[in-house]
């Protein structure tokens, strides 16, 4: 299967951007060659603005570059974009509704060896509840490339959460994305499963599997988790009768907590969320860690059996 | 370089004036707010709106209009009163400062009031807003329009205001010009006892900038200091003006009570009284 990290195809995406529109600027802090910014810094050094380790200061600056008409794209890994300038990101760019694209990397426990510190797990959470700001977390890099294009031309605040390894390709070329709209990747009767950014490919494997076992799953990417796909998820309560929300990321305040406020307004039916259960990472293989926190399509197919016989 | 006359110092003298009697007025109809620090910077802030900067109230947006900064974003009555003093919408609204509906928001909003450029009001943003609104300047085919930040000394203390200070060495930007309204008091008492920034000029010139010290209430100085600005290049300057907090009311002068305290009717009245300003 053909491999691709999400940042990868920022990278590339960025430079197509930067060809077809002068108003997109970049900024970074001293992270360009590992959130990819690199390629845009080299084809549009006038464009390119690094902040050095300052988080703060580089969201202060796309705030004062938005304000002037810019459309800055600014990148970090997403522990330091949504953590270390939290306040900053709140009042200089959410509060004031400015164009600026906050496209961070290296989010989640897929980090890695660097462990802990550096492994965000609560970045989605904190970037929902702003308003004005829109979050949005590809699955594969065809999407990350048609996610680049869609929040340039999105007005406001964006989060767009990336990753650091390669994961497989899910899409082609002809894939509709459009922001706020889930992709129903399959149908099924019997259980949804809703999933975010790499967790995306494993649902799919997960429903590969149960279908072996006569179970008949659908799988939905929410690649959007706000604004949600409200109509979509009240949809598939209504089909299947039972979610299973998978994503690598806390199970507070993330794509699961999103599915349930909605589930439970609009039409009630069991969830089981799946996610980092209130705890922090650490070092390991990023395939060990997903493991060791349970987020494998062994536990994603369990878990699912668990739901349907609950139902 | 602008010409500096008698008449033009007097006009901005004139024009300070008003300024504080709005601020005397909105923040006693108010009940909240921050006179001292809004008081302290008038003469700046008068002078950057009547004589310095291009702006365009009929057309706020104006690609080429100069862009002013209030970093101290609690000053927000001082950049209010000569917004609408410029023309920017009527003086009468003034009166709405705080007030449940009101755009004249307790902090200032730039989505809300035609002509403010930044929404400030969480200390140290503003410069580094100012920062990425000249490095703007510098992409754009060459328009001459200038940024003006204004700092309070308090403010200083942010870790992050240091952060746009480097930035801005770092990328040469003489199309940006920093105040640091210098009044030596911030809420919890004098700055050198809370948390010594000093010595502010030293720090300043440290991290890369052209630094001016002046009297920041004589006009002729805030006039000099910024067409000195103007023939600096390949770094952004600093004017690191003294001023007295609270300036021109005699009971508020150097009083780090009165940063956030507004006056009662009497004390209105006798502010407005001080300036020479009759209507209460």
């Amino acid at each position: 299967m053909e491999k691709q990290a999400t940042r990868d195809a920022y990278g590339k995406a960025l430079v197509e951007l930067g060809h077809r529109y002068r108003d997109v600027v970049v900024l970074d802090a001293d992270l360009s060659k590992s959130t990819k910014t690199v390629d845009f810094a080299k084809t549009f050094p006038e464009r390119f603005i690094n902040a050095g380790i300052a988080e703060q200061n580089l969201m202060g600056m796309a705030a004062g570059l938005a304000a002037s008409g810019k459309i800055p794209f600014a990148s970090s890994f997403a522990i330091f974009a949504t953590g270390r300038a939290f306040e900053i990101v709140r009042n200089s760019l959410a509060y004031a509704n400015l164009n600026v694209k906050i496209c961070a990397t290296h989010a989640g426990l897929t980090v890695g060896e660097d462990g802990g510190s550096h492994q965000s797990v609560e970045d989605i959470a904190i970037m929902r509840c702003l308003p004005n700001m829109c979050v949005v977390v590809p699955a594969d890099g065809i999407t990350t490339h048609k996610a680049v294009e869609a929040i340039y031309h999105r007005p406001g605040p964006v989060y767009l959460r990336l990753g650091r390894p390669s994961v497989p390709v899910l899409y082609d070329d002809s894939t509709e994305f459009s922001i706020g709209r889930g992709i129903e990747l399959r149908g099924g009767k019997d259980a949804t499963l809703i999933g975010c950014g790499i967790m995306v490919a494993k649902c799919l494997e997960a429903a590969e599997r149960l279908k072996i076992q006569g179970i008949d799953v659908s799988v939905v990417d929410m690649h959007t988790i706000k604004p949600i796909d409200r109509d979509l998820i009240e949809r598939k309560a209504r089909e299947t009768g039972a979610i299973l929300t998978v994503e690598e990321h806390s199970i507070l305040g993330g794509l699961g907590s999103a599915v349930c406020e909605v589930v439970c307004e609009q039409y009630p039916v069991p969830v089981l969320r799946m996610g980092i259960n209130d705890q922090f990472g650490q070092s390991g293989a990023p395939d060990e860690l997903l493991e060791y926190y349970g987020l494998t399509v062994d536990r994603i197919v369990e878990n699912t059996v668990r739901l349907i016989s609950n139902k | 370089m602008r010409e500096i006359s008698e008449t033009s110092i007097q006009a901005v003298n004139a024009k300070a004036l008003l300024i504080r009697g709005h601020i005397i007025r909105m923040l006693g109809e108010a009940g909240s707010g921050h006179p001292g620090g809004s008081l302290s910077s008038a003469d700046i802030v008068s002078c950057l709106y009547f004589w310095e900067m291009n702006v365009f109230p009929d057309d706020p947006r104006r690609p080429e209009r100069d862009r002013f900064v209030l970093s101290k974003g609690h000053a927000a009555p001082v950049l209010y009163a000569a917004l609408a003093e410029k023309g920017f919408f009527p003086v009468e609204e003034l009166d709405s400062l705080r007030k449940l509906g009101s755009p004249l928001q307790g902090h200032p909003d730039m989505r809300k009031v035609p002509g403010v450029e930044a929404s400030t009001g969480s200390l140290g943003q503003g410069i580094s807003w100012s920062v990425g609104m000249a490095l703007a300047g510098k992409m754009d085919p060459p328009s001459g329009h200038r940024i003006y930040a204004l700092l309070g000394d308090g403010e200083i203390e942010e870790g992050l205001v240091w952060e746009a200070l480097m930035a801005a060495a770092h990328y040469k930007l003489d199309n940006l010009v920093a105040f640091l309204d210098h009044n030596g008091l911030q809420i919890d008492g004098p700055i050198c006892e809370v948390m010594s920034p000093e010595p502010v000029a030293d720090k300043f010139r440290a991290f890369g900038w052209e630094t001016l010290v002046i009297d920041g209430h004589d006009i002729r100085q805030i006039m000099q200091a910024l067409n000195t600005a103007r023939i600096v290049k390949g770094k952004p300057t600093a004017i690191i003006a003294d001023t007295v907090k609270g300036k021109g009311c005699s009971f508020m002068e150097n009083k780090a009570e009165w940063h956030g305290t507004t006056p009662n009717r009497e004390q209105t009245i006798q502010a407005l009284k001080e300036l020479g300003i009759n209507q209460a």
